[in-house]
């Protein structure tokens, strides 16, 4: 049975020292199980992301982290992150051991990761100081002629998290909206945790094969967390929280604030149910003001080959 | 007085630089302003393409950031991270991109990554996301920023996006740079352009009322001045319209 609370996936599959990724890019950012590793204290993990955004912020904040595999540190379109500024400026809560890429570089270091590639060559970072800051990032002569080209190692987490809209209780897992790197980083991953929505029958996805982006066998535990990634969000389903986004880039400025805000968000709710009721009561006006209304897909006829 | 913003100046500026251009890779903020009012009067079939994986968005309020929902709802094409990097912006397929970042020197050269030292930053910012491939593969590079003294430097502190590096073009072609580079730079004070033969920053036009000392004051180096330096047509009403009524009602990003 791969059906299960995120209490217990995190307990089964969050080791101390594990290197993982919780993807999605702007979109489906599973907050739910960032709170729940932080709840269960997990320590030194090295966490990756293309945007490591309020997620990873506040497990820094939490003391998580040991390490940041990343390509962009900020909240988008906000300004910094400022917990992961403090962790690196001035060693608050602890010292954060970063190694950097671009995008592009985190991408194909995801697909090399997937396709267990030895690398992966890339036409970037010419002329870039970042080569010489992380000496992982390589330049080789194309052996057919080509010149130059960079390359980046393959990135295998022990771990991925990625949030979807719906999975059967198998774990066939169907996602529409921003894609980002999300399917890759599940199968660059020794374990898959799949966050949804909704879980579906297995005749709903077998009705949109199409929109399957990770099949069962890749996945191992499957977690039903409604809203569980708030304030990111999920096309269709919710809209991202911009007013949140804000607000933490006012109150992660101070670090009591922050400490504040976790004990009484993350610690101070058992799971993301409560986390959820403490935001209607905090503003009744919660769940209306995140709904997107609806704007359907035009139906396809897949045919029945009897 | 000017009855205009600066940031209305520099939409202004960076939309009809836009004029026919036809796939623009956007960036969130004043970028994604200039190009929806670009394909609202100078460009109306512009190509707005996301980084976050979207192609032929059709927002239809200001999105927070290149992956908001609403840039998805009605686009043409969603595609995943991997696609949008490989298949379109490294073959080379983006025509025009906008960046932004910390610091910028006389060829273009970007820092978006540290103030300070790399291993110990005074300001540890964002870093590349895309920006340093973004400069690579597209054909041109427009760049907004505000104009200060300490944005404009004689030496980035950090080298994360390639612009006309040491202002030979033929040794960013040879190493395998094929992009054209930073063509056009936007400022709440001035636009310039980069001179063919040398590749440095050059004043071009002036935001009305702006002096060519009042620029050389925001910037750290020697500034050369085009000979046909000249003043910019101010923001039309009907440009000024469209991004108080339709674009950015609630003056987020233009106020």
């Amino acid at each position: 049975m791969k059906v299960t609370s995120m209490q217990d996936a995190i307990r089964r599959h969050v080791k101390d020292g594990d290197t993982i990724a919780i993807e999605g890019f702007t979109a489906f950012i599973c907050f739910s199980a960032a709170h729940e590793i932080i709840r269960q204290q997990r320590r030194d993990l090295t966490l990756c992301r293309m945007t490591p955004d309020l997620i990873y912020d506040q497990m820094v904040a939490a003391g998580c982290a040991r390490k940041l595999v990343f390509s962009y540190l900020g909240n988008p379109g906000v300004g910094p992150l400022h917990c992961i500024r403090r962790a690196v400026e001035k060693g608050v809560p602890n010292y954060l051991e970063l190694e950097e890429y671009s995008h592009f570089g985190t991408v194909c270091r995801y697909m090399a990761g997937a396709s267990r590639l030895p690398f992966f060559p890339i036409r970037s970072y010419i002329g870039d100081d970042l080569p010489g800051k992380n000496p992982r990032i390589r330049f080789i002569e194309d052996p057919y002629g080509g010149g130059r080209v960079a390359v980046v190692p393959p990135l295998n987490p022990d771990l991925t998290i990625i949030h979807a809209q719906r999975a059967d209780e198998a774990g066939n897992t169907q996602a529409w909206g921003l894609l980002g790197i999300q399917k890759e980083a599940a199968l660059a991953a020794g374990r898959v945790i799949v966050v949804v929505e909704e879980i579906v029958a297995e005749a709903v996805i077998r009705s949109d094969p199409n929109r399957t982006i990770l099949p069962s066998m890749m996945v191992d535990a499957v977690v039903h967390e409604p809203f569980g990634a708030h304030p990111s969000y999920v096309q269709g389903y919710y809209d991202r929280d911009n007013q949140f986004y804000l607000e933490w880039d006012r109150l992660s400025r101070d670090e009591a604030a922050t400490r504040k805000w976790l004990d009484e968000w993350v610690h101070g709710v058992r799971d993301r149910k409560e986390y959820l009721s403490k935001m209607v009561e905090k503003e009744v006006d919660f769940h209306r003001r995140l709904s997107p209304g609806e704007a359907l897909a035009h139906p396809v006829n897949y045919g029945k080959y009897a | 007085m000017a009855d205009y913003t600066p940031s209305e100046f520099m939409i202004t500026m960076s939309a009809r630089a836009l004029a026919g251009e036809r796939i623009v890779f956007v960036g969130v903020g004043l970028p994604n302003i200039a190009c929806n009012l670009a394909r609202a009067t100078v460009s109306p079939n512009l190509e707005l393409v996301y980084e976050s994986g979207v192609f032929g968005s059709r927002p239809e309020r200001l999105p927070l950031s290149i992956g908001d929902p609403t840039l998805i709802s009605g686009a043409t094409l969603v595609c995943p991270q991997s696609d949008l990097f490989m298949n379109y912006l490294q073959a080379g397929r983006i025509e025009v991109a906008f960046l932004g970042a910390a610091q910028i020197d006389r060829f273009g050269n970007l820092n978006s990554t540290v103030i300070g030292d790399y291993d110990r930053p005074k300001v540890r910012l964002p870093g590349s996301g895309g920006a340093c491939e973004i400069a690579i593969h597209s054909r041109k590079i427009f760049i907004i920023m505000r104009l200060k003294k300490r944005a404009f430097v004689e030496k980035l502190d950090f080298l994360t996006t390639p612009g006309h590096l040491q202002g030979d073009r033929k040794a960013r072609v040879e190493m395998g740079i094929p992009g054209a580079g930073p063509q056009l730079v936007v400022t709440d004070m001035a636009t310039f352009g980069f001179d063919p033969v040398t590749s440095e920053m050059t004043l071009e036009t002036l935001c009305p009322g702006v002096s060519v000392a009042d620029v050389q004051a925001g910037v750290s180096w020697q500034l050369k001045v085009s000979p046909q330096v000249r003043t910019a047509e101010p923001p039309t009403p009907e440009e000024l319209r469209l991004i108080r009524e339709e674009l950015d009602p609630e003056g987020i990003q233009s106020q």
